[in-house]
């Protein structure tokens, strides 16, 4: 049931109802759930028609780059991709 | 960044492959992780998580899919009340396809009942306004995640002034469910993945009692396969440490307070119900909410009480639906697993959705099959 894809804002109409887009599918969710302020070109995680939460771009940013040092230790032969497998089972 | 980076970033096999590289190195005793939701079995699955994993790490399908812990007498009472006359009945998801003790919401929609699938819960107000000779009853599901979304559809409600409109509640909690499962003493978890959506409700904190009674790592985790391999390698590092305290991986979207508008909501219009019977896993205390006193004119179940059917209806007793969700035994551990029991023809609870263990098995087995147990 749950939808985990990012969507983004596009427009935002005066009944509280904002267009997203979801990899370029757009459809139309409810804003009354949020207290923050949403703006267009925010991304938001919907569920059931509702935006539940806004997404924060920077936590994203902050993950990714976790992950691009942790591939770039792996790459530079600080971790094995093999490491350790097997020798415990 | 892009919108494709937020997806794509997480997807991205290797950054999954140094996360698998980092959980080998680190991980040094068998560690069981329940994932709670649904949501992260099918991640588990479809990314054929299990294979990249070392053995030592092991998980253990959990009860948070909505559809498949509603006992059969509620899908019975979904069907009674379908079944009256100048009613439409309404539900998300997959509901209508899981058969009662007898037939299903589906089967009676090809017999001519009006029984509607929505997009969203809103769709029903629209759906009262064009049809105010008719009943229109609402067959509320879901866990934590979606009980805000009824409860602004009972706000639009009001203040449209329907009376045309009802509500069968049955929203239902996380933290009961786990703490069931773990106080019956015999489960083989040692460690969770908190479930993503239900955290973005609800925020971290309502784990934080069963990571300090259990002494279990309890992990926040988003719902894309670097979200979950992340949030193994955090339970690893606590395990290592001697540690058991709630986590956040999934702080792009998740707090420790929740979205306080959304909890504020939801007790406006609903309280604890004091038992509620799980498919799969039997009563449990305080696992389920129902709407308050003062809302009884919308409450299907207090209005059309004399339709609705009393008996307490159970899975066949070859299914052990109960001790998969205990991480005792494995969907492959069934009898009758992939043969009198497949999805278009479920006997327990784990069959009936796409988020169930055993459907989740029967769809992806095959990628999964070096984890399992023979
Ligand atoms: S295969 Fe069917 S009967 Fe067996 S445990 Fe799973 S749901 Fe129950």
């Amino acid at each position: 049931m749950c939808l985990s894809i990012p969507s983004k804002v596009v427009e935002i109409d005066e009944n509280n109802y904002a267009t997203v887009d979801t990899m370029g599918v757009k459809r139309k969710v409810t804003l009354d759930l949020i207290s923050e302020e949403v703006n267009v070109g925010d991304y938001v995680l919907i569920h059931v028609g509702f935006a539940m939460n806004k997404i924060s771009k920077e936590e994203a940013e902050d993950s990714i780059a976790a992950y691009n040092e942790i591939a770039e230790a792996m790459r530079e032969g600080e971790i094995s991709e093999d490491e350790g497998n097997n020798n415990y089972v | 960044m892009s919108e494709v980076d937020l997806i794509e970033g997480f997807r991205d096999p290797v950054h999954m492959k140094a996360l698998a590289a980092l959980i080998k190195k680190e991980c040094k005793s068998k560690i069981n992780i329940m994932e709670v939701c649904g949501g992260h079995t099918h991640t588990i699955m479809k990314f054929g998580l299990s294979q990249i994993l070392p053995e030592l790490i092991e998980f253990v399908h959990g009860p948070g899919c909505p559809v498949c812990i509603m006992p059969k007498e509620r899908i019975d009472h979904a069907i009674a009340l379908a079944s009256m006359p100048n009613t439409i009945l309404a539900t998300l998801g997959d509901m209508i396809r899981v058969p009662g003790s007898k037939t299903s919401l589906q089967k009676l929609r090809a017999e001519g009942k009006d029984i509607r699938s929505l997009y969203s819960p809103l769709d029903v107000i629209k759906i009262a306004q064009e049809n105010p000779d008719k009943n229109v009853v609402f067959f509320a599901i879901g866990f934590e995640t979606t009980t805000p979304m009824s409860a602004v559809l009972m706000q639009h409600a009001i203040e449209n002034k329907l009376t045309n409109v009802f509500f069968h509640i049955n929203h239902v909690t996380v933290p009961e469910a786990v703490e069931a499962i773990m106080s019956s003493g015999d489960a083989l978890i040692d460690a969770f993945l908190g479930p993503s959506h239900v955290s973005v409700i609800t925020g971290y904190k309502i784990y934080e009692p069963i990571a300090e009674k259990y002494h279990t790592p309890i992990v926040v985790a988003g719902f894309e396969p670097t979200d979950v391999m992340e949030s193994v390698l955090r339970i690893v590092r606590q395990v290592n440490a001697g540690k058991s305290v709630v986590d956040n991986e999934y702080a792009r979207a998740v707090s420790r307070e929740g979205n306080l508008k959304a909890q504020a909501l939801v007790n406006t219009y609903f309280e604890k119900r004091s038992h509620f019977r799980w498919r799969g896993i039997g009563d449990i205390p305080n696992s389920a909410l129902k709407l308050r006193a003062e809302y009884a004119a919308f409450d299907a179940e207090i209005v059309f009480d004399d339709v609705l059917p009393k008996t307490e209806l159970n899975d066949h007793k070859l299914c052990i639906c109960g001790d998969i969700l205990k991480g005792r035994a494995k969907p492959f551990d069934c009898k009758v697993f992939g043969k009198a029991c497949t999805p278009t023809n479920p006997m327990g609870s784990c069959m009936v959705s796409s988020e169930g263990a055993c459907s989740a098995y029967f769809k992806y087995g095959k990628l999964n099959l070096k984890g399992a147990r023979a």
